[in-house]
């Protein structure tokens, strides 16, 4: 079986050929880059993404926050639902870690907060 | 006296000011009308910045504030919440803040960096009633994500360009459904990974071919009739279909933000929207030089980064009163190119000329003229409209080269 998908490791978006039997992965062809094959085999075998979202301040502000590793694409709303229900205490650098280990990664700012 | 003077805080501006500041000018002042550097990145908190500047993928935000750092700790002067309300053609910017009212500085040097904003209007011309639920994508995204309000519950998306697509994922991870995303080209203009992972991810329809014909709702906005579109983009009736919602979101492309450029005098492209300018992004009025969205809409803020220190740099000669122009070779292009900039090549130095096609082509050369003779062709297996093109000349390329014709040439 083939499967075709699109690269998102980079904004060039190559159009990657995968050659499957059964789980197995016989070869990935398309990709410009290694990153390309990296994506191709996780995609195929075990989807995560980076979840980009924003959480609340204890002053009702919204700090952008994402988690520091892909997370298993089945997770990213659980992972919503928990950081939806967290306050973020004041003041916040950018990469201060939010929550720890959330299926596997952190939960960290990506911008400053002053009190 | 100011040496540079630098209009907006946002990538271009802080790009550009760094980069002149490395090159020896450290009389800078940076006026940026909100109350923090950044500009549109602050409110772009998704990834997919900074692969070709840092190496890594960072969200706006992050990207936002690796440059307003640099620019703090250089100890470039910034004047926050400061509105720039005309720049004379002698170089006289006149602004105003609460702090210091209305006051005027003298520069030697300008770089213009306003960006860009939303094209709505045409959008608009849609059937019924005006109805509360409709908001341009960029708003939509300020909403959600700096004042943290979620317009609606239902969505209909008109336009796929990339802050339709990143909207569409944003709007669904907040609760809210997306029932369609419609673009009126058969191709989106939107990055494929976007496409991906905004829209595949979550099973959300994108509609290449259709529109929006009709609005529907007295207050608020109850639903939309789409319809395809034939090769004149042209509804067909025979393809009407209503659809509930309470939101429609427009994202219908961008426009550089050229007002103040005008009252300067400067030169404009009907195709870009923005200045015609040299390899340094020195427009047509000496000393005054533009870059990033402003110039033209960019895909990529790594871009804006790179063009904004050719500016930056462009800027600091002039300054320094380093002329090497020695030449005026104009850049024309066959319409399947859109435009290149820069314009014009001043001076026969290495120059990267960067350009942008009308649809998409499969298996073409990007061919360079002089005249009949070929200077340079590039190989693309694939070009779009949503993807800049870059083409780099050699100084020997230009030797005595009067004018340059950029062709698209298709593959038989
Ligand atoms: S294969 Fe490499 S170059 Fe192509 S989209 Fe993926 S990461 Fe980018």
């Amino acid at each position: 079986m083939n499967r075709t998908l699109t690269c998102i490791a980079c904004p060039l978006g190559c159009t990657l050929s995968v050659e499957l039997e059964g789980k197995d992965i016989i070869s990935v062809s398309g990709n410009t880059c290694p990153r390309g094959k990296e994506y191709a085999i996780s995609e195929c075998t075990h989807p995560v993404r980076t979840l980009t979202t924003t959480m609340r301040c204890e002053n009702g502000e919204l700090v952008s926050v994402k988690t520091s590793k892909p997370i298993p694409k089945e997770r990213v709303f659980d992972a919503l639902a928990v950081i939806n229900k967290t306050v973020a205490r004041l003041p916040i650098a950018v990469g201060d870690v939010l929550i720890s280990d959330l299926f596997g990664s952190d939960v960290v700012a990506t911008m400053e907060k002053r009190k | 006296m100011t040496d540079l003077v630098i209009i907006g805080g946002g990538p271009a501006g802080m790009s550009a000011a760094i980069s002149a500041y490395e090159n020896g000018i450290k009389d800078i002042v940076i006026l940026e009308r909100d109350d923090e550097l950044g500009g549109i990145l602050r409110q772009c908190i998704h990834n997919g910045f900074g692969l070709h500047k840092f190496k890594e993928e960072l969200t706006g935000p992050e990207y936002a504030h690796r440059y307003a750092k640099k620019v703090r700790d250089l100890g470039i002067n910034v004047k926050l919440n400061t509105m720039v309300l005309d720049i004379t053609k002698d170089k006289r910017v006149i602004a105003t803040n609460s702090q210091e009212g209305v006051f005027e500085i003298q520069a030697r040097a300008i770089i213009l960096a306003m960006g860009c904003r939303e094209r709505a209007k045409g959008a608009l011309n849609i059937a019924g009633s005006r109805p509360s639920g409709i908001y341009s994508a960029g708003t939509a995204q300020k909403l959600v994500n700096v004042k943290g309000y979620l317009p609606g519950k239902e969505i209909v998306i008109l336009g796929s360009g990339d802050i339709g697509l990143i909207m569409a994922r944003r709007m669904t991870l907040e609760g809210a459904c997306v029932k369609a995303v419609c673009e009126l080209m058969p191709y989106s203009s939107g990055l494929a990974r976007n496409i991906e992972q905004c829209l595949n991810d979550f099973n959300i329809p994108l509609r290449l071919s259709h529109t929006v014909v009709e609005l529907h709702g007295r207050e608020r906005l109850e639903g939309v009739t789409i319809a395809r579109v034939d090769e004149n983009r042209r509804p067909i009736k025979e393809s009407y279909e209503f659809i509930p919602c309470d939101t429609l979101l427009l994202s219908c492309g961008l426009i550089p933000e050229n007002e103040l450029t005008k009252g300067i005098g400067a030169e404009l492209s009907s195709v870009t929207n923005g200045s015609v300018v040299d390899q340094n992004r020195e427009t047509t009025v000496s000393g005054v030089f533009s870059c990033g969205n402003v110039l033209h809409v960019h895909d990529l803020v790594d871009y804006v980064s790179e063009e904004a220190e050719i500016a930056g740099k462009g800027a600091s000669e002039y300054i320094k009163g380093i002329n090497k122009k020695g030449a005026s070779i104009g850049i024309t292009v066959d319409g399947k190119i859109r435009y290149t900039v820069p314009q014009i090549i001043t001076e026969k130095k290495d120059v990267t000329v960067y350009l942008r096609v009308n649809n998409v082509y499969k298996n073409v050369k990007i061919n360079v003229y002089d005249k009949d003779r070929l200077v340079l062709s590039k190989k693309k297996l694939k070009v779009a409209p949503a993807e800049m093109e870059a083409v780099k000349l050699s100084a020997s390329m230009l030797e005595g080269v009067e004018s340059l014709k950029f062709v698209l040439e298709e593959e038989k």
